[in-house]
């Protein structure tokens, strides 16, 4: 079981008239007796309308409220705050799958509220680390890149970094529509259980919240997906909610309902920019650019709700999107989600120049979780040193293109010649492949070797003799 | 026990005041709330107090209780802390998750240690003896290889009026009674201990024994001594984890305690999972059987987070006063540090570098000087090392963690992540990494390996820093501008590289070098240097030596040579030589 969470802990109602200060998205409530931290309260302003907030610091006779829709049009007297005696919960039902919600996980589709008997709290509670499943089992996504060399498993969280311009989300939109659970390679592909899905869209474009529900919509997967959308022009407070509530069904689904969930989040760093904003406005000392220093540990509070438990055959995998501001890998926000994130699928701006789609960078490209879910009995027996392989070969052939925009590719020596040849071919084939291309594990491992032969066998020392004998193909013609 | 002693007035995320006696103590334990959330007292003005929460507040408001327990932070020690899973405050997590669930809910009180389980007590010392704190009252099997030292608690000293038989006991059973200055004291199995004060030892030694990790670059190249404190920094991806995990499967430490501060949920589960079945190598028991586990997992309350450290360096003292030695892992005592900046925002302190508290530095340097080899209130020797990963932003090594953790520590392995982009692991880098302890521990090898460890190792640096040298040109004009001898240099350091830094963690032969493979292979590998040398100055090209076949014996020697069958390193030597005179005889 999860949560306890429709055990609602019931403080009672409040109503205070009258607030003390307005400062952005926050307000400050005097004459507020026995609020509760984290509570959730109603904002009505002097025409009666309402809109959602929730409490950030206590003390006596006193509150501090940040407000989701923020806080134009409020007065100093004429608004009223209800306390509300608990903090924020959402519903949660398997058939929110198929709706569209907005970042607080009303519904904005037409339809009716879903019916809900349970009752979660967005914060959710941390998993006990004795009580998860260490994840083993791949998705293949039919993407080399990830396949091969960053595979992706169950219950991992793997983000990608990208940059403004890049095609991120068709690549998340290509991982969505062919993730399936992998099975070894040779036999066909699990079919067995298809995965819901949950999007989670904070202060994206219009433009690309379509992109994603057209790119559902043409896959046939619009009825397994729920999607909730804070949009550009939203509230940025509201940010802060819609991931939270995106993970709350999520987790619901995934170990109440025993369903495999992937999800979805972008883009992650619109999701700092407001908590920074808040964090700002509270004057909180803050650590690398302007950032609070909670950052991390806020982060963590999302990404962790990740992963396999015992108790149920579910899984939440996530697929957080962020771009990094000017490309820069160390900013704090790709910089903190790399420390907490099992691994990461870096775009680069280079390969895109040369019109190799899916343009991911291999080399700061990383799954953590890959090394337990390849092998013999997952993928194939020869995928880890086989990929270990490419890595170094890449790697050593980077090298070899700086030396040759020095000296000119003539002056190279025969075998860096032939690691050049390797590198191109490794980048066009191997990494690129079309948008709708869908290979099976197989494919990705036997184009890899394909790859290798290109290159001397006595070059190739992370791979084994043996493998070498069966795979490496001798006659292949490197010119 | 515990008392109220006033009202909370204040509730800012883990931090909040509350108004009161004026009797309660800074660092007393306290409980909040009806729930009865666990809490530390961190600031007293007057009647009003500052006390940090290790769980989560939500729903705590202003006028709800506080209950004082009259202790500081402690944790329980005695028998049962082996195989044991604890978060930040000795909770164990698996009765959490017999109790509660997949998920950690509030409130939660549990003992630490099991009250139920009997354990077999063989009593040493007898009714009538004179004992001081610290002395060793008598010993319980607690693994088929470790023998739990039951001590008289540090504070109390006195005769022995009696003494239990050998049977089986709780540890809330009492086994001895002392008389005492102040009185008659009954002593059981389980002490109790203030996290945060050290626990007394009679005097500090040198540090001149290794800590053999089986990790051929550390051990050859950066050595930690028994006692010794080291540093792993690194940007993420770098390997930080790996490294730790080998260092903790594989380190010659008795017991190894693992706190894992704020990282993954996932990486604490894999050790979970992972180390009941990994035999220790020396004694053919699972490895779990010396392991103590400390998981305050990142999404876990970030104040616990704080109190980890103090909680794992404390069992760890404990087992260094039996007389043991002890290896303690901190992954990440970065995310210890934002737990600091966190409460110290919280606060409103005025910050110091990149917001983080004044203090920092004065924190870490507590912690790492519970480290050291000692002499125990016992008379035995028993160390702790403590190896702390740092996780700096941007794996930039400037920023003030990393920074003030080198006035610190005397070894530093500094990760890299281009080596860990072409997938170089450990990616340890050779020339920023430093070890103080190079000196000390020379001696010990010279009379355990009985070779000369210092020169070959001192060789090796060199060869690989002038290698770093060399390509600095090559980058610039290629490798063929450069003389033969010199592209032998370059060979030379591919081969160490790849064949002897390079450790495959998950390969089940390479996973742990012995230390005698490890100084064989470096002796291979030297000695392929000075033969090939000799060659090339007789007029040999470069390209003859790389296209020997030894050389790719000597690179894939260390997956195929089992850490038992070290005779066959011997034959690869035979084989060098052989092919050495047959190119020498080309050139005389």
């Amino acid at each position: 079981m999860s949560q306890q969470t429709n055990q609602l802990t019931d403080w009672g109602i409040q109503e205070v008239s009258g607030v003390g200060r307005v400062e952005g998205p926050i307000v400050v409530v005097e004459r507020a007796g026995n609020v509760g931290y984290d509570e959730v309260v109603e904002v009505i302003d002097s025409q009666g309308r309402m809109r959602r907030g929730r409490v950030l610091e206590v003390g006596e006779k006193m509150a501090v409220v940040e407000v989701f829709s923020g806080t134009s049009g409020l007065t100093i007297d004429g608004t009223h705050i209800r306390f509300l005696g608990q903090s924020l919960h959402i519903p949660v039902a398997e058939e929110m799958l198929g709706r569209i919600f907005d970042g607080t996980g009303n519904p904005i589709d037409g339809g009716p509220q879903p019916l809900a008997g349970t009752f979660s709290d967005i914060n959710g509670q941390p998993i006990n680390p004795t009580a998860r499943v260490y994840p083993r089992d791949y998705i293949q996504t039919g993407i080399s890149a990830i396949d091969g060399m960053n595979t992706l498993v169950m219950g991992q969280k793997l983000p990608l970094f990208s940059g403004a311009g890049l095609p991120h989300d068709q690549l998340a939109a290509q991982i969505v529509r062919q993730a399936t659970l992998g099975s070894p390679a040779g036999e066909s592909s699990k079919q067995a259980q298809q995965f819901a899905i949950v999007f989670a869209a904070m202060g994206v474009k219009h433009d690309v919240a379509e992109y994603f529900r057209n790119a559902f919509a043409e896959s046939g997967a619009l009825t397994r997906v729920a999607m909730f959308l804070n949009l550009a022009d939203d509230p940025p407070v509201e940010r802060l909610v819609t991931p939270r509530a995106a993970l709350t069904l999520a987790e619901y689904l995934a170990f109440d309902r025993q369903m495999h969930v992937l999800v979805v989040l972008t883009d992650m760093t619109n999701y700092c920019e407001a908590l920074r904003q808040i964090s700002n406005v509270r004057g909180e000392v803050p650590s690398r650019k302007g950032y609070p220093g909670y950052l991390y540990s806020d982060l963590a509070s999302l990404y962790e709700r990740t992963g396999r438990v015992k108790t149920s055959e579910g899984s939440i995998t996530q697929i957080p999107i962020l771009t990094m501001p000017s490309d820069d890998i160390t900013h704090p926000v790709p910089d903190l989600t790399g420390y907490i994130t099992e691994g990461q699928i870096v775009l680069g701006r280079n390969l895109n120049h040369q019109n190799i789609y899916p343009p991911i960078s291999v080399l700061p490209s990383l799954s953590r979780l890959m090394k337990d879910g390849i092998g013999a009995g997952h993928t194939r027996g020869d995928h880890s040193h086989l990929s270990a392989q490419l890595y170094a070969a890449y790697a050593h052939m980077q090298d070899v293109r700086s030396l040759a925009s020095v000296i000119g590719e003539e002056e190279l020596g025969a075998v860096d010649q032939q690691f050049l040849k390797f590198g191109r071919a490794f980048e066009r084939e191997f990494v690129g492949q079309s948008a709708t291309e869908n290979r099976t594990i197989e494919q990705t491992l036997d184009l890899g070797w394909k790859l290798l032969s290109m290159l001397p066998k006595e070059e190739l020392t992370r791979v084994s003799p043996d493998e070498i004998k069966r795979y490496y193909k001798e006659s292949h013609d490197t010119n | 026990m515990s008392q109220q002693f006033g009202n909370i007035t204040w509730v800012n995320g883990p931090v909040i005041r509350a108004r009161g006696s004026r009797d309660v103590s800074m660092l007393e334990q306290v409980e909040v709330g009806e729930e009865r959330l666990v809490g530390e007292i961190i600031g007293l003005n007057g009647d009003s107090i500052t006390i940090q929460v290790y769980e989560e507040t939500t729903g705590m408001r202003p006028g709800s209780p506080v209950f004082g327990t009259g202790l500081p932070l402690s944790v329980e020690l005695g028998p049962g802390l082996l195989r044991s899973i604890y978060d930040g405050i000795q909770r164990p997590l698996p009765i959490i998750e017999r109790e509660s669930g997949s998920f950690i809910s509030r409130g939660v009180h549990m003992n630490p240690l099991d009250r139920i389980e009997h354990w077999s007590y063989n009593p040493i010392l007898k009714e009538g003896d004179q004992v001081k704190g610290g002395e060793i009252l008598g010993t319980v099997q607690e693994t088929e290889n470790f023998e739990h030292r039951i001590m008289v608690p540090p504070d109390v000293s006195g005769t022995l009026t009696w003494v239990a038989p050998a049977k089986k006991y709780t540890i809330d059973e009492v086994i001895a009674r002392v008389k005492t200055a102040r009185g008659e004291r009954e002593l059981t199995m389980i002490q109790r201990w203030p996290v945060r004060r050290l626990r007394p030892y009679k005097a500090r030694l040198g540090q001149s024994i290794p800590l053999i990790t089986g990790q051929r670059v550390l051990d050859m190249l950066f050595p930690l001594a028994k006692g010794g404190t080291a540093a792993i920094p690194g940007a993420f991806g770098a390997g930080k984890t790996v490294t730790q995990h080998s260092i903790a499967k594989w380190a010659d430490a008795d017991i190894v305690v693992y706190i894992g501060c704020g990282e993954r949920g996932n990486e604490m589960t894999e050790v979970l999972q992972e180390f009941p079945h990994l035999i220790d190598p020396r004694n053919g028991r699972p490895l779990m059987e010396r392991t103590v586990l400390i998981a305050n997992t990142s999404n876990m309350p970030v104040a616990a987070r704080e109190a980890s450290i103090y909680t794992g360096i404390t069992i760890a003292e404990y087992f260094r006063d039996m007389g043991y030695h002890v290896a303690l892992m901190a992954d990440s005592t970065s995310r210890w540090a934002e737990a600091l900046r966190e409460v110290s925002g919280r606060l409103e302190e005025m910050p110091a570098e990149e917001g983080y508290p004044a203090y920092l530095a004065a924190r870490l340097a507590e912690f790492y000087e519970r480290a050291g080899y000692v002499e125990t209130l016992n008379g035995k020797q028993g160390s702790i090392s403590v190896i702390g990963a740092v996780s700096p932003p941007g794996g930039d090594f400037s920023e003030p963690v990393t920074q003030h953790t080198k006035r610190y520590i005397r070894c530093f392995w500094a990760l890299d992540k281009s080596l860990a982009s072409a997938r170089h692991f450990p990616s340890i880098n050779w020339l920023e990494s430093y070890s103080e302890y190079t000196e000390d521990v020379a001696g010990w090898w010279r009379e355990k390996v009985g070779q000369d460890w210092l020169k070959m190792r001192n060789q090796a640096v060199e060869l690989l820093s002038e290698e770093s040298r060399l390509s600095q040109i090559v980058k610039l004009v290629g490798p063929d501008a450069l003389p033969d001898e010199q592209r032998l240099v370059l060979e030379t350091s591919r081969i160490i590289r790849e064949g002897f830094l390079q450790q495959n963690a998950m390969d089940n032969i390479d996973a742990y070098s012995d230390i005698h493979k490890q100084i064989a292979m470096m002796n291979l590998m030297l000695h392929f240097h000075e033969r090939a040398e000799r060659i090339i100055k007789r007029g040999a090209n470069i390209g003859t030596i790389h296209a020997l076949p030894i050389v790719n014996v000597l690179i894939r020697m260390k997956e195929q040579i089992p850490n038992n069958e070290l005779e066959k390193l011997d034959d690869i030597r035979k084989t060098l030589d052989e092919q050495m005179d047959q190119l020498e005889a080309e050139y005389r």
